[in-house]
């Protein structure tokens, strides 16, 4: 019981890790009916603005107070927010009256530059996270939770709470559901789409962001195809969830990083990678629209 | 489409003249004009047949079906390994009954034992596409790219999972049955093979499929029996493909057919034109032979590779040839002037 708990806690972990990716896949997702292949990878670059961004303001192993933290998530995150702007304005942009398609191959190209863009200029090798947090185990009923576990949670139930209230209380937020929901329509009332549809990139990168540094901190070694595997898996998440749906792309999160913790916990660590994709097959054969998601019919 | 006007039918002796002078070709070139280059130019070749045959059969079904698959490493892996398994524990029995030594069987045995491990693994490889698209055919665009990627990594996972197969370690000692003749061959017949399919009612049928389903649906196309035909062929060839690879390399490892691998398959079919054969072709051996041409610069390989790729889908999204068909006669004034006529 007491390991089935550890392992409970290490999934919602990892869950939440998820589910932060897979929130800027189901925006953009919700918006343009778009599949950004290239997010995990931004993923991986706000890892490394974090990771710039600590050895900048001389952050040390254990030894940093909030501030650096804080500084560190906000530097990363505004970083990869230009960065998710630029991939929109020069990349996306141009192929977006083509066909659905055109898009996805594009995104694909996006998501090998970044890739191999990372190579060349952070090098293949991987890199080490400095500890932002000393490092701490608190017992709670025998389950061992790590200081860097209580700064995940806390960070991306911080980050939901925020980006619940910009979509649910704000101007921006409002005019991001109403081009969710139909982007002609939203024009012809006014809504400037074009400037949503870059706000959705640069939050949803935030984000991402956010999740690499949080990731980095429980697994301190960066690399540049860190997000290949990560982007998909959150990309799982977002379809489990029901792609285009918010709240279910947290749950799908939590849902699929649980089903990963549980399945290398009790099976075999080695299925792990492939648990994700069993889970996307199993949801899309029995219930395409997600765990959330309401069934659209097609028009002809 | 004029492209896809139906052929006119040969008689059939004409046909067998030209396999026969075609298979004389590739005999002549074995013998006299391989020995003569260097073996550095001869596997580069042969690398870019096998990525022909991939390229080929990748663009039946994102192409000309219009069905976006990011699943094509899987299958190859799968005809890969299902053939090398074949020739290492079966090959030595069938060499017996052939009357050939298992340390050094002449070409003509060890050939049938390719050939069979060969059908073996396309065959499991088209199953495997069959019981796949099944289910994932329904998906569109983006769910089925997704969904097809998921199945890729599932194959590559159970393979490293697979201890039989060598697992994580890879698979080694694979009898390196596959040369310069056995792919040439098998590229040619992979090629004869969708040519013909996609001049034929059925390819004109996949087309409609790709064009508009509901439109099809409505002229009594049955739309998801051609998703799938498409589908299993072309897990089918990918799996010859693999199996070439598998008898041409000697060795296999599950990281060769990582999602990278579709990815590049992709790649090669995008840029020859969703729906070109002959643009598939042309894609495949420039890009295999691009990285070598490339090697002082070959870090900047793919970030080069994957620039061409947006650039191209930002102002031409068809691809080099589009739907068309490169066709030297064309080139010709006598032929534009006939069809002109």
């Amino acid at each position: 019981m007491q390991e089935f708990l550890q392992q409970l806690v290490n999934g919602i972990a990892i869950g939440s890790i998820y589910a932060l990716i897979a929130l800027g896949y189901t925006m953009v997702y919700g918006i343009l009916r778009f599949v950004n292949f290239a997010h995990g990878d931004v993923f991986m670059v706000g890892a490394f603005f974090g990771l710039f961004a600590a050895g900048w303001i001389g952050a040390s192993a254990g030894a940093n107070g909030p501030a650096a933290v804080v500084v560190v998530f906000l530097a990363a995150m505004f970083g990869a927010a230009v960065l998710g702007v630029i991939l929109e304005r020069f990349a996306y942009k141009p192929v977006r009256g083509q066909p659905r398609l055109n898009a996805l191959i594009t995104a694909i190209g996006v998501s090998l530059f970044l890739e191999n863009a990372g190579i060349l200029i952070f090098g293949a090798d991987p890199k080490t996270f400095p500890e932002l947090l000393p490092p701490a185990n608190y017992s709670v009923g025998g389950v061992k939770i790590s200081s860097t576990q209580v700064m995940t949670l806390a960070g991306s139930c911080l980050l939901m709470l925020g980006l619940n209230f910009v979509v649910y209380r704000t101007r921006i937020g409002k005019a991001m559901r109403a081009v969710s929901f139909s982007r002609d329509a939203a024009s012809l009332m006014g809504i400037p789409t074009d400037r949503v549809i870059t706000a959705t990139f640069a939050l949803g990168s935030a984000l991402a962001a956010a999740a690499g540094v949080l990731f980095s901190m429980s697994y301190p070694r960066l690399d540049p195809l860190m997000g290949v595997m990560q982007g998909l898996k959150a990309f799982v998440a977002a379809v489990l969830g029901g792609i285009g749906n918010i709240p279910g792309a947290v749950v799908g999160g939590l849902v699929l990083g649980l089903a990963e913790t549980l399945v290398s916990g009790y099976l075999s660590s080695t299925y792990r990678d492939a648990i994700a994709f069993v889970l996307l097959i199993v949801i899309l054969i029995v219930k395409p629209s997600g765990l959330l998601g309401r069934a659209v019919s097609e028009k002809v | 489409m004029s492209e896809l006007a139906p052929e006119r039918f040969l008689p059939l002796p004409t046909r067998l003249l030209r396999f026969g002078l075609g298979l004389a070709v590739i005999v002549l070139l074995q013998q006299f004009v391989l020995p003569g280059i260097n073996p550095y130019f001869a596997r580069i070749l042969i690398l870019a047949e096998i990525n022909v045959i991939l390229a080929v059969s990748l663009n039946l079904i994102n192409g000309f079906a219009g069905q976006f698959s990011l699943g094509h490493a899987g299958f190859m892996a799968i005809g890969g390994y299902v053939s090398a398994a074949f020739a290492v524990s079966a090959g030595p029995a069938v060499l017996a009954v052939l009357g050939a030594s298992p340390e050094a069987p002449g070409p003509a045995p060890s050939f049938i034992v390719l050939c069979l491990g060969l059908i073996l693994g396309a065959l499991v490889a088209a199953i495997t596409g069959l019981l796949i698209g099944i289910p994932t055919l329904r998906l569109k665009g983006d769910y089925l790219a997704i969904a097809t990627l998921g199945f890729g990594e599932i194959i590559r996972v159970v393979i490293q999972n697979t201890e039989a197969v060598g697992g994580a370690r890879g698979f080694i000692n694979i009898p390196t049955y596959a040369g310069f003749f056995a792919v040439t061959l098998f590229m040619v017949l992979t090629l004869a093979v969708h040519w013909n399919l996609v001049h034929s009612r059925h390819g004109r049928a996949l087309l409609a499929v790709r064009e508009d389903e509901i439109a099809a649906e409505a002229m009594g196309v049955p739309t998801t029996r051609y998703k799938v035909l498409a589908f299993s062929i072309g897990a089918a060839f990918a799996g010859v493909g693999g199996s070439l690879f598998a008898h041409y390399n000697g060795g296999l490892h599950p990281n060769t057919f990582t999602f990278l691998k579709s990815i590049e398959v992709v790649i090669m079919v995008v840029l020859g034109g969703m729906g070109s054969i002959t643009g598939s072709i042309l894609a495949a051996l420039l890009l295999t032979a691009m990285p070598e041409l490339l090697r002082p610069i070959k870090e900047y390989r793919m970030v080069i590779y994957s620039l061409l790729l947006i650039v191209l889908m930002i102002t031409r999204p068809q691809g080099i040839f589009g739907l068309g068909e490169f066709d030297p006669a064309r080139l010709l004034w006598w032929r534009r002037a006939r069809g002109a006529r």
